[in-house]
């Protein structure tokens, strides 16, 4: 130990999704030099499995549509709590970065004219995503990496950074290991973006894959940053729920974009029960004034299956709780009964839900162009995340920025379904520009040797203890009890009680984490990387839960049945979460700034 | 509940056995549960890769059985489960630990292929203006999900080891994304045939087989690329005079 490569970039962007694929070409594009980490190999991020589409107000389906439309979407979906300036920096930023794309590569579906086609999703008042199927992501992701990697970046596959080095306040680099050897790096650099996604991981069931572990989250935590907003975390209202080994995948909302019907066990579409006064105006009356909306009718309104993620998934678990779910403990998802309104519905439904079809049909034996799909909630995204400036998305720190899911302020108490893909693009590239404007005007630090011993050393400990005589203990049972522990008292419906018990929880497995222990050596061992990414998970789970805690009343997607309401009072305010000097989590909350009169205006205006 | 075996190459470059595992089967699962379970239960060290378990990044590709698969979208009830199900890494590449296998050479080929080159945007805000139909074909190769199967199943490079002659089937299958695009106005030609070597395929269709993505490989991206170089590099009349004047 002691030895370690080290490399020098000025601008280091950690995580290699949608955001940091961004940010690091656009950090390329101003003449620094660019190092991008990826958890694991460059294409595969998250933003892979992303399906609907990228809101962009670009009005080509429908003309009515702009900016403040957009906006004030974004901001009624975030139930007032967003950072108004990200939300309208993202909302007329957003059709340009969708346009960059295409003359990077990207091919997009086609309106009749040859523009770029856009579809429809909860909580947009019109047809807003740009698509290309429903592998949208994957469209965006390998546009964006065929585009990069000509950009003059160096790409770091496979490394996992493990601290970030400080001088000062002033974050100045990071230290990571390889995957396939186990080797130590250390990152020296005058600025740093982290854009490492999010926390699905401290979730039973999630649409996250492994690599989701909250690392950035927990990585600016640890050097002294602030969190944002930790207690919203969005179930998707549709993931998979049978067979077991399949459940929490993603059921994209395209599907109710394109017509897809929610039904409860009775054969009702329980959806049009219950609809939220703010959004009564916006829904339509009836299931024929729905299905013309999807159709395209500009007259119609959406139907109630298109509200925003919080509200249905809620009301997706009060029919399976109320003894109306599917035979799985889902409620049913139908998108065959188009085929009533159009001669070549199982055609259209292959063109457009290509890899919906080809998942159920693999995974579930399910036609879902003649059969219903069983689907529930799954843990799908953080609206909370980095406390940034919404300009230059520098956190807290000097030198750290944070964009992409990682970071908080756009969404409020709830993302739109299609905001993320933008938000990756638009406040990405500003974390680029600004990120290497910080580099240009701030020289390198020197990094001290002894923190990168401490943390080498650290992260060697599960080794030493399982060849020790003392009984130490796996790395996978105590995810395994995480992830229960955070879906049974922290996740859709919660209450003081439970999530005062996750707490005692908690610390009980930050003990039995103090305790993990990994075998074999450090060649690519998953048991290794399981056992290192374990304080990420409790250290956002702590925050997630503690802010939760905080915020007495219901709002967006967080819901406690203890105080079923908003309170006024709450929606002035953002809570924080950040450490003390005695190394504890601390939680406070402060004021939303004041938002200016004519972004208050379009609001009004939109209602 | 039932079990199954599960016949794992544990190992990495300086050698390595079959390992036989056995763990309990439920409804639905596929090979990378199975996998995942050995891993919690009784090989914490168990290298694999995976990411989104849905058949969308193209991480997990692996031998099951022989055959080279997803092993997300691998159903075990697809499998003869009374004897040892074969778990093993991918041939054409070299080893780094267990199921793991070394695939940076693939980044590097795609390097190497000329970058998309637009025309100039049709409107003043920068747009173009394409059909649906002019956009179907690069869709097809642009679902491909870069697993690297398609590669690994490749005689050229897993039984000859051409890999600093030829880029294999998923780089040409980049290349065809890139010159049937609508928009794109590069030529790459003339790397096809020197650099990229697209003359050593030999049409036997293994990698068609077995996409996951159900790309069309050899038909609509090999073919019609072979079909190009030999429209613009063998021209018939040169070659006519060249036949006779070396004579």
């Amino acid at each position: 130990m002691g030895e370690y490569q080290t490399y020098e970039h000025d601008v280091l962007v950690i995580g290699s999704g949608g955001a940091g694929l961004r940010a690091a070409i656009e950090a390329s594009s101003h003449g620094v030099t660019v190092g991008l980490v990826c958890k694991s190999m460059l294409g595969k991020a998250h933003t892979v499995m992303a399906e609907g589409g990228i809101a962009a107000a670009l009005g080509n389906v429908d003309d009515r549509d702009n900016w403040k439309v957009h906006f004030s979407d974004t901001m009624r979906g975030g139930q007032y709590i967003n950072n108004w300036r990200m939300a309208e920096l993202h909302a007329k930023e957003s059709p340009e970065r969708v346009r960059e794309l295409e003359a990077w590569g990207a091919a997009f579906d086609r309106t009749k004219d040859g523009r770029i086609l856009q579809r429809n999703f909860g909580g947009h008042k019109y047809p807003r995503l740009a698509h290309v199927g429903d592998r949208t992501g994957l469209e965006m992701i390998r546009t964006l990496q065929d585009h990069g990697i000509h950009q003059g970046m160096e790409v770091y596959m496979e490394y996992t950074v493990t601290r970030l080095l400080k001088d000062g306040d002033r974050v100045i680099g990071a230290v990571a290991y390889t995957r396939d050897r186990g080797r130590f790096v250390v990152f020296k650099a005058k600025a740093v973006i982290m854009a490492s996604g999010g926390v699905g991981k401290a979730y039973k069931i999630t649409s996250n894959s492994w690599d989701c572990t909250g690392d950035g989250h927990a990585l600016a935590y640890q050097a002294g940053a602030q969190l944002m907003d930790m207690e919203f975390v969005q179930f998707h209202p549709t993931g998979m729920v049978w067979p077991p080994s399949v459940k929490g995948i993603l059921v994209t909302e395209g599907v109710r974009g394109e017509g897809g019907i929610l039904l409860n066990s009775e054969g009702r579409r329980f959806m049009f029960d219950e609809i939220p006064e703010n959004y009564k105006l916006q829904t339509a009356d009836s299931p024929e004034e729905g299905w013309r909306y999807t159709q395209g009718d500009k007259s119609a309104r959406r139907p109630p299956e298109l509200l925003t993620r919080d509200h249905t998934a809620r009301c997706i678990v009060k029919e399976i709780k109320e003894g109306r779910g599917s035979p799985h403990g889902g409620v049913f998802l139908d998108i065959s009964w188009i085929k009533e309104k159009l001669p070549d519905a199982v055609e259209h439904i292959k063109r457009k839900l290509p890899s919906m079809y080809h998942q159920f049909k693999q995974l579930a034996d399910i036609d879902i162009t003649q059969e219903k799909m069983e689907v529930g909630p799954t843990t799908h995204y953080v609206m909370g995340g980095i406390r940034v400036d919404a300009d230059t998305q520098m956190s807290t720190l000097p030198g750290l920025f944070a964009c992409g899911e990682c970071a908080a302020g756009i969404n409020g108490a709830n993302r739109l379904g299609g905001n993320s893909l933008s938000d990756l693009l638009v406040l990405g590239k500003r974390a680029g520009e600004y990120a290497a404007n910080f580099a240009n005007e701030n020289g390198p630090s020197e990094i001290n040797p002894d923190h990168v011993d401490t943390q080498t050393k650290e992260a060697l400990k599960p080794f030493d203890r399982a060849h020790g005589a003392a009984s130490s203990e796996g790395p996978y049972q105590i995810q395994n009890d995480l992830q229960e522990l955070m879906q049974n008292h922290v996740g859709i419906v919660r209450n003081e009680g439970e999530m005062q018990e996750a707490l005692v929880g908690l610390k009980l497995l930050w003990e039995r984490f103090n305790n993990v222990g990994v075998e074999g050596n450090r060649e690519f061992n998953p048991g290794w990387h399981t056992a290192l990414d374990l304080s990420n998970l409790l250290t956002v789970s702590e925050a997630i839960t503690l802010s939760a805690l905080e915020r007495k009343e219901s709002r967006g997607a967080h819901f406690r049945e203890d105080y079923p309401q908003k309170e006024e009072s709450f929606g002035k305010i953002n809570v924080f979460i950040q450490k003390d000097g005695d190394g504890k989590m601390q939680v406070k909350h402060e004021p939303i700034p004041p938002m200016p009169d004519e972004l208050k205006k379009i609001i009004e205006e939109m209602k | 509940m039932p079990k199954a075996t599960f016949s794992i190459w544990r190992g990495n470059a300086s050698g390595g056995q079959f390992i036989d595992y056995e763990t309990e089967v439920s409804a639905g699962m596929v090979v990378l549960d199975a996998i995942h379970q050995i891993q919690a239960e009784k090989a914490n060290d168990l290298a694999c890769r995976w990411n989104c378990k849905a058949g969308k990044c193209g991480s997990c590709s692996a031998e099951v059985n022989g055959m080279p698969k997803l092993m997300c979208m691998t159903r075990l009830n697809e499998l003869p489960l009374e004897k040892p199900v074969t778990v093993e890494p991918m041939k054409s590449f070299p080893l780094i630990k267990d199921l793991t296998t070394d695939v940076s050479w693939n980044y590097r080929v795609k390097k190497k292929i000329k970058k998309f080159k637009p025309r100039p945007p049709d409107e003043a805000d920068g747009s173009w203006r394409i059909a649906q139909e002019d956009i179907d074909r690069v869709q097809e190769f642009r679902k491909c999900i870069e697993c690297f199967l398609c590669q690994d199943v490749c005689h050229v490079l897993r039984e000859h080891s051409l890999h600093d002659e030829f880029i294999g089937p998923r780089a040409l299958v980049y290349v065809a994304a890139l010159e049937m695009h609508p928009l794109d106005t590069e030529n790459r030609n003339e790397e096809l045939k020197k650099a990229h070597g697209i003359g050593y395929c030999n049409i036997t269709k293994c990698c068609t087989n077995v996409c996951p993505e159900e790309i069309t490989i050899t038909d609509n991206a090999i073919i019609p690329l072979k079909e190009r170089v030999v429209d613009e590099l063998y021209d018939p009349v040169t070659r006519f005079i060249r036949l006779f004047s070396s004579q």
